[in-house]
C-alpha cells in the first residue's frame, strides 16, 4: 500500500506541477510577442526593485518612449533592492538578447561582470537613477549633478530652519551609489557655506517604508534638539511625513529632501513639510529608453561629444565618462505641487 | 516503532522501489520541466540558460548537501546564510588588509567551522533546540558580518579570482565551480548512504533513543553535521563574493530558507529518518529550472515565488495525506487481524537507510 502512495504521490505532483507550467506560461502571448519581429528594439527596464513608486514613474515614461519609437517594452526587477537577485534578471535579459537593458545598480561593482556578459552577448546597457562603474555599462542617464542634487537640498534645510542647528540624514541603502555620492556632497556643503549647521548623524532605512519610519522614530529620540532632517529617498522622505504629521514634532522638526509630489502632497497641506525637491523620474525613464534607442540605432557610442534627440525632451549631448545629464532639480512646495502628478 | 509501521514496500521487486520513489518523481518532475521549457520556452535552450542556472544554484547545492544529513537526523540550521555572508565580510575585510586570496578564504572556512561548532555544541552538548539556537545564530552571525564591514562593500577583488569564480570548463557552457559541487555531492553521498557514520545519522532522524542505545555517538555526529554545515556555508560565502565581486553585511540574506525549501522538495522529511541525496540535489535543480524558466516567460518574482512555495506545500501535504490515508487503512485492516505485507519493526529500520 505504501508503494501505491509514493506512486500517487509521483504521478499527482507531476500532474499539478505541468498544470502549473502551463497557466505559468498562459502569458506567453503577452509577453513574448517581441522576439520574432525582426529590426524590433526591445527594450527591458531594471529598477532596484518592483513596486517602488518612484520607479513606477520613471518606468512609465520608459513605456511611453518605447511605444513613440515603435519598440517593445517590458519591465523587470526583484523584490528586495539587492544586487544579486538584479544579477539573475540580467542575466535573463542577456538570455532574450533583448537589444538594450535599462538598470539602475544596486551595487557599482556587484552586477558589473553580468552586465558585461549581456554586452558581449550584443545588449546596450544604459543606466539610470544609480550608476555603475564605468566600465560596465555604454552611457548613464543621470537625474542631476551630484553637486545640484547636494546643493538644493542643504539650501531648503538651510533657510528652513534659519542656517543653524542639528540636523540629520535619512538614507536608503548603505550601498547605494547616488545615496552616498550625494552625503559626501551635502557634508562638503555644509562645512563649506553654512558652519552654524551640524549633521549629528546619518541612518539608513533601506528604501523600505517601516524600516525607515523606525529609523526616523528612532533618530528624534537620541537627538532631541534636532532642528531638520534630510531624506535624499522618496520612501524615506515619505515615512519620515508620515512618523512627525503624527508626533509632536510636526512643524518642529523640518523635514526636506527627495520626494514625489503624490506621495509627499499630504504632508505639504498639512505643514509637516514646507519644501522638498526632485527631477522629474518621468523624464529621466523617456530619456533612458531614448538614450537605448540611440545607442541600438548607433546613432551614438557613448562618447563624449555624441548628441542625439530625446522625443519631446528634444536634444542631449553626452558629457564626460558617458554620462548625460537630465537637468537642473526642481523644487515642489504648497503653491505649485497640485501642479504634479507622479 | 510500533507494530503498526508497515513497510510494505519490501515485497516488492527492487526495480519497483527503485521506480516508485519521492526522488524518482522529483527527478521526473525536474526533467518534465526541462523538456517543456527547451521547446515551449523562448530562448531557455541557448547555452547561457545551463551556465547561468548552475552558477546561481551552485551556493543552494553547496549548503543542501549538510543540511539534507542535518535534517535527516530531525535537527535544522536556520544560520547557513549568516555563516554565508559573515564569510563574505571575512574575505572583503581581510583582502582589503592585504591578504591574499587563499589565505582570506582560509580563514573565513575556519570561521565558518567554528560557527557551526558553535551550533552543534549548543545543539548537541547543552541539548537545546536546533531551531531556537540557529534561529539565535541567524541574527548574531549576521550581525557579526554587518558589523565588520559596517554599511559599505568591499568590490576591488583581483580579476584573477572573481574570474576564475565564473569560468567555464573548455568551451563547454558548464562553469568550472560545479567540478567543486560534484566531488562535494559525492562526498556527502558516500558519507550519508554507505558509512556506518551515515546510518547513524538515519538512527536518530527515526529514533534518538535507540540510536543511542545501539551506539550511535548522538552527541558528535550532530557537532559534526553542523561543523560541516558552517564550514561548507563559508565556503558557499567565498564563491558568492568572488561570483558577484562583492563582500557585504547583508550578502546571501534569506538563502536558508531557499536551501531548506530545496531539502524539503528534494523528499527529505522534516521530522528526519527519510530522505536522499539525489533527491535534495533534484530539487535544488528542479527549482531553479522552473524560476529560470519563468524569468524567460517575463514572469515577476511574485509569481515565481508562488508557484514555487505551491510546489513546495503541495509535495510536502501529497505525502503526508497519503501516509495519513495509509495508516488509517492499515490500521483498519490490521483491527481486523490481516496484515500479510506488514514487516517486522528490526527490518523496517534498516529499511530507511
Amino acid at each position: 500500500m505504501k508503494l501505491f502512495s509514493k506512486r500517487t504521490t509521483a504521478v499527482a505532483s507531476l500532474v499539478l506541477a505541468s498544470a502549473m507550467m502551463l497557466t505559468a506560461c498562459g502569458g506567453d502571448d503577452a509577453s513574448g510577442s517581441g522576439g520574432g519581429d525582426g529590426g524590433d528594439i526591445r527594450v527591458t527596464f531594471l529598477p532596484k526593485n518592483l513596486g517602488n513608486p518612484y520607479f513606477d514613474t520613471s518606468d512609465a515614461g520608459g513605456k511611453a518612449a518605447v511605444e513613440e519609437f515603435g519598440g517593445t517594452f517590458e519591465e523587470v526587477g526583484p523584490q528586495e533592492a539587492s544586487p544579486d537577485a538584479q544579477v539573475e534578471y540580467i542575466n535573463t535579459a542577456a538570455q532574450q538578447q533583448v537589444s538594450a537593458l535599462v538598470v539602475s545598480a544596486n551595487d557599482p561593482k556587484a552586477i558589473c561582470d553580468a552586465l558585461n556578459e549581456a554586452r558581449d552577448a550584443g545588449t546596450n546597457v544604459v543606466t539610470f537613477d544609480s550608476d555603475t562603474e564605468a566600465d560596465c555599462r555604454d552611457v548613464f542617464v543621470n537625474q542631476a549633478s551630484a553637486e545640484g542634487i547636494a546643493k538644493v537640498q542643504v539650501d531648503m534645510i538651510a533657510d528652513q530652519i534659519g542656517d543653524a542647528g542639528e540636523i540629520a540624514i535619512l538614507s536608503a541603502s548603505a550601498n547605494a551609489t547616488n545615496q552616498n555620492a550625494w552625503i559626501e556632497t551635502m557634508k562638503k556643503e555644509l562645512a563649506a557655506s553654512h558652519p552654524n549647521i551640524k549633521l549629528v548623524d546619518t541612518v539608513y532605512g533601506d528604501d523600505d517604508d517601516q524600516t525607515s519610519f523606525d529609523k526616523t522614530a528612532a533618530l528624534l529620540q537620541s537627538h532631541p534638539n534636532l532642528k531638520g532632517i534630510i531624506s535624499p529617498t522618496t520612501v524615506g522622505i515619505a515615512a519620515a511625513a508620515r512618523y512627525l504629521s503624527d508626533s509632536d514634532k510636526q512643524g518642529k522638526v523640518a523635514l526636506t529632501g527627495l520626494g514625489t509630489p503624490n506621495q509627499m502632497r499630504e504632508y505639504v497641506k498639512n505643514g509637516t513639510v514646507t519644501e522638498f525637491a526632485l527631477w522629474n523620474p518621468e523624464d529621466l525613464g523617456y530619456l533612458a529608453a531614448w538614450t537605448a534607442k540611440a545607442l541600438v540605432d548607433g546613432d551614438i557610442k557613448g562618447d563624449e561629444g555624441d548628441t542625439f534627440k530625446a522625443g519631446k525632451l528634444g536634444e542631449y549631448t553626452v558629457g564626460a565618462d558617458g554620462e548625460v545629464l537630465l537637468g537642473d532639480p526642481f523644487k515642489f512646495n504648497k503653491d505649485n505641487i497640485d501642479d504634479f502628478d507622479f | 516503532m510500533s507494530s503498526t509501521r508497515a513497510y510494505p514496500a519490501y515485497s516488492r521487486p527492487l526495480w519497483q522501489r527503485w521506480l516508485f520513489t519521492r526522488e524518482t518523481a522529483v527527478i521526473a518532475l525536474l526533467l518534465a520541466v526541462w523538456f517543456y521549457s527547451v521547446n515551449n520556452v523562448q530562448f531557455f535552450d541557448g547555452p547561457l540558460t545551463i551556465t547561468y542556472l548552475l552558477l546561481d544554484m551552485t551556493p543552494i547545492l553547496l549548503i543542501a548537501l549538510p543540511m539534507t544529513l542535518i535534517i535527516v537526523t530531525g535537527e535544522i540550521d536556520l544560520s547557513v546564510a549568516s555563516v554565508v555572508g559573515l564569510s563574505s565580510v571575512l574575505v572583503g575585510v581581510l583582502h582589503e588588509a592585504g591578504w591574499s586570496i587563499p589565505a582570506a578564504g582560509l580563514l573565513a572556512l575556519v570561521v565558518g567551522l567554528l560557527c557551526g561548532a558553535l551550533n552543534g555544541f549548543l545543539v548537541a552538548y547543552v541539548g537545546l533546540p536546533s531551531l531556537a539556537v540557529t534561529i539565535g545564530t541567524l541574527a548574531l552571525y549576521r550581525g557579526l558580518a554587518v558589523g565588520l564591514l559596517g554599511t559599505k562593500a568591499v568590490t576591488d577583488f583581483p580579476e584573477k579570482w572573481t574570474d576564475r569564480a565564473t569560468e567555464k570548463i573548455g568551451e563547454t557552457p558548464y562553469p568550472q565551480v560545479i567540478v567543486l559541487v560534484a566531488v562535494l555531492a559525492v562526498v556527502f553521498a558516500f558519507l550519508l548512504h554507505f558509512t556506518a557514520f551515515g546510518r547513524g545519522i538515519y538512527d536518530i532522524g527515526l529514533n534518538t533513543e535507540a540510536a543511542r542505545f545501539t551506539g550511535v555517538d548522538v552527541q558528535r555526529t550532530k557537532l559534526v553535521l553542523f561543523m560541516l554545515a558552517g564550514v561548507v556555508s563559508a565556503l558557499a560565502g567565498i564563491y558568492y563574493t568572488l561570483r558577484f565581486g562583492s563582500a557585504r553585511g547583508d550578502n546571501a540574506t534569506g538563502l536558508e530558507l531557499r536551501v531548506i525549501a530545496a531539502v524539503l522538495l528534494g523528499g527529505v522529511s522534516i521530522f528526519g529518518g527519510r530522505g536522499r541525496l539525489h533527491g535534495v540535489i533534484a530539487g535544488v535543480l528542479l527549482i531553479g529550472v522552473l524560476a529560470a524558466a519563468l524569468r524567460l516567460e517575463g514572469q515577476t518574482v511574485n509569481v515565481i515565488n508562488i508557484i514555487i512555495g505551491l510546489l513546495l506545500v503541495v509535495s510536502v501535504v501529497s505525502t503526508s495525506v497519503l501516509d495519513w490515508v495509509m495508516k488509517t487503512t492499515a490500521a483498519r485492516r490490521n483491527t481486523r487481524g490481516s496484515s500479510p505485507t506488514d514487516a517486522p519493526a528490526g527490518v523496517a529500520t534498516q529499511g530507511r537507510h
